[in-house]
């Protein structure tokens, strides 16, 4: 009888532990399957295997391509796979296969993940340019821990750290005069869309499905000043064209689509970002809850999507570039935002005391201006994909920091990571290492001449 | 034959047919195939010199030297001359170079996994990992600058047999010379215009 108990007791339990494994695979937490924990950059979408995952046949490597081919081609990057195809690499390609991202990039691997999600030994440059120091003797000495660590070098990205672009620019100043930071070219990326001015009762949303306050605010936004009415996003409009997004049937919560149409590259962008991924994947929608940084615990439950910033109805940019951020995000550096030196210009400029982009959000510096061509609709735009600029933190540099600082202190800063958590207040304790090793270099070179 | 004589001279030719398997990767080419391949070398070789020419004087000398194209800058709205830099790519308003160029083909080349493979080498890079790294590159390198011919040769890499053939890299220009005399990571500063700079090395499987 006892063995009975034990056997049906056993059955039971793996029934039933069977039923719920199942179950989780096939659309519950998968995150019970992870092998570890995942990177800082794909935490978001883990419980979707299969954007990364074949089923039943391992990893596909075209789901690393998928996501970020474009930023590296837009990074001009330094190592691309082609660089490593021709047969004369093969030895070198025995030792580490540069050909494919999964051999830098292993994910699920916490103890060996470091910055940028690279699960290589810090030294692994050494693996190809072990001889470094014959060719530049200014290396010599020097440890291959240090040099991605010191400021110095990127695998992937070097825009901002070329010795030609430095060393142009190794006499600027550390703020230049009247410091202005790029103006979005609204007039000329919505050329064509803009229509008459509307104004208070000329909305066009169907009876009750509007109120007042939505109304009001709608009224006083750019959306009406640019005769942009409801139906334009909401749909159900009775006079538009067949195939026009405001023909579509009238909804209350239009999401992303309502916004595609005009703002197709700022959709696109938010959802190569933190902020967006997760819906771009066919997921619900982020919520702070699901963060690694420290968020505002009242947020926890928010969903990102363009309206989380933006407002529903009224689109004040002002708002979504300080107030929205700072309504999530609860880390040091963003608690230290107000009352730091980019805030008091910021706050000048929206008093009118100071001109018109002299002022520093948080989006200026995470969500930069910068100038599409890649679009029909060209010109300077805010970037949706407030990560762009922080793989690495050098990318900052060009689109973020000089419009307004000089290279030398922008490097200095962003390697001062005391300095940042202090949201810039005060100046950077040491110099930039590349830019120090460049004036060593043209004194010598000066000297020989 | 007996039915264990049966199974050795099954075994047996097993054994010979897989070592002639291994083994035909690196068996020696016939001096026919050689031919094909120093043929093909050369037209490919052709080509190359051919657009390079095209890309160096017809459009990089024709649009910054002679017509002194000025480009504004977006961002400073300040015009500036149209000019070729390494660092094009993330510059507004530059050009390749033209060892770029035939770099940046080269790449696309691979990608297309035709088995062809071509690439710029010089025993005195600018770039270091231009250097010769095969025993072979080695070889052809000190040939075609000694001797300004072209050099042809096979070599086995990972396991695979190739064809070999390069051809001296000549500065056609005082523009080749300068920019290389001038480069601060050129480990020689004396070329003249028609010195041999270094060598075109083309690749393919035999």
């Amino acid at each position: 009888m006892r063995r009975a108990v034990i056997a049906a007791l056993w059955l039971s339990a793996t029934a039933g532990s069977s039923i719920y494994l199942a179950t989780s695979l096939r659309g519950g937490d998968r995150t019970l399957y992870l092998p570890g924990d995942t990177t800082s950059g794909h935490h978001q979408i883990e419980d979707k295997c299969e954007i990364c995952h074949e089923p039943g046949s391992g990893l596909r490597e075209e789901a690393c391509t998928g996501c970020h081919a474009e930023e590296l081609a837009a990074a001009d990057d330094s190592h691309p796979p082609q660089k490593f195809l021709d047969p004369r690499n093969a030895a070198l390609l025995h030792r580490i296969d540069a050909r494919r991202c999964v051999t830098c990039h292993v994910e699920h691997r916490p103890g060996l993940t470091g910055e940028m999600g690279v699960t290589q030994p810090a030294d692994f440059c050494r693996t190809c340019h072990q001889d470094i120091a014959e060719e530049r003797p200014s290396h010599r000495g020097l440890p291959f821990s240090g040099c991605q660590a010191a400021g110095c070098h990127n695998y992937h990205d070097n825009r901002a750290l070329r010795e030609t672009f430095l060393s142009e620019r190794l006499s600027e100043p550390t703020l230049r005069p009247r410091a202005t930071v790029p103006q979005v070219d609204r007039e000329v990326r919505y050329r064509g869309l803009r229509k008459a001015p509307l104004g208070r009762g000329q909305e066009d949303a169907p009876p009750g499905a509007s109120s007042e306050e939505s109304i009001a605010a709608w009224a006083a936004s750019s959306h009406a000043r640019a005769g942009v009415n409801c139906t334009d996003c909401h749909g159900g409009s009775p006079v538009a064209a067949a195939g026009d997004a405001a023909a579509r049937p009238w909804t209350d919560r239009p999401g992303q689509e309502g916004c595609r149409g005009c703002h197709g590259d700022e959709v696109r962008d938010f959802g190569r970002g933190k902020h967006g991924m997760r819906e771009a994947a066919g997921l619900d929608p982020m919520s702070p809850d699901r963060a690694r940084l420290a968020m505002n615990p009242a947020a926890d439950h928010r969903e990102l999507s363009c309206t989380s910033c933006h407002g529903a109805h009224d689109f004040d940019t002002r708002r979504a570039a300080v107030e929205a951020c700072l309504g999530c995000h609860a880390d040091r550096h963003s608690l230290a935002y107000i009352g730091s030196p980019h805030h008091e210009r910021w706050q000048l400029e929206q008093s009118g005391r100071f001109w018109a982009g002299s002022g520093v959000s948080c989006a200026t510096c995470h969500m930069p201006r910068v100038r599409r061509v890649d679009t029909d609709r060209p010109g300077v735009a805010v970037l949706h994909n407030q990560n762009d600029a922080l793989r690495p933190v050098e990318t900052m540099v060009r689109p973020v920091c000089l419009p307004c600082h000089g290279v030398e202190l922008s490097l200095a800063a962003l390697a001062d990571r005391a300095l940042v958590d202090r949201n810039f207040r005060g100046k950077p304790t040491a110099r930039a290492e590349a830019i120090e090793m460049l004036r060593r270099l043209e004194a010598a070179e000066e000297e020989a001449r | 034959m007996t039915r264990r004589s049966w199974w050795a001279a099954a075994l047996l030719a097993l054994a010979c047919a897989g070592l002639a398997g291994c083994n035909r990767s690196e068996a020696a080419p016939r001096e026919g195939e050689l031919a094909w391949a120093r043929r093909t070398a050369d037209m490919v070789q052709a080509a190359l010199a051919a657009d390079r020419a095209v890309y160096a004087e017809d459009i990089l000398q024709r649009l910054t030297m002679v017509q002194k194209i000025q480009v504004v800058d977006p961002e400073s709205g300040e015009a500036r001359p149209l000019e070729g830099r390494e660092d094009w790519k993330s510059e507004h308003g530059k050009l390749p170079l033209p060892a770029q160029v035939l770099r940046m083909g080269a790449e696309r080349v691979l990608m297309s996994e035709s088995g062809l493979s071509y690439v710029l080498l010089s025993p005195w890079p600018i770039n270091k990992q231009n250097r010769a790294r095969t025993a072979e590159e080695t070889r052809g390198l000190d040939r075609v600058v000694g001797s300004r011919k072209p050099h042809y040769g096979t070599e086995v890499l990972d396991g695979k047999t190739y064809f070999v053939a390069i051809y001296p890299d000549v500065a056609v220009s005082e523009a080749c010379v300068t920019c290389h005399n001038q480069h601060r990571d050129s480990p020689r500063r004396d070329f003249k215009v028609d010195d041999v700079m270094g060598g075109l090395v083309i690749r393919f499987p035999l």
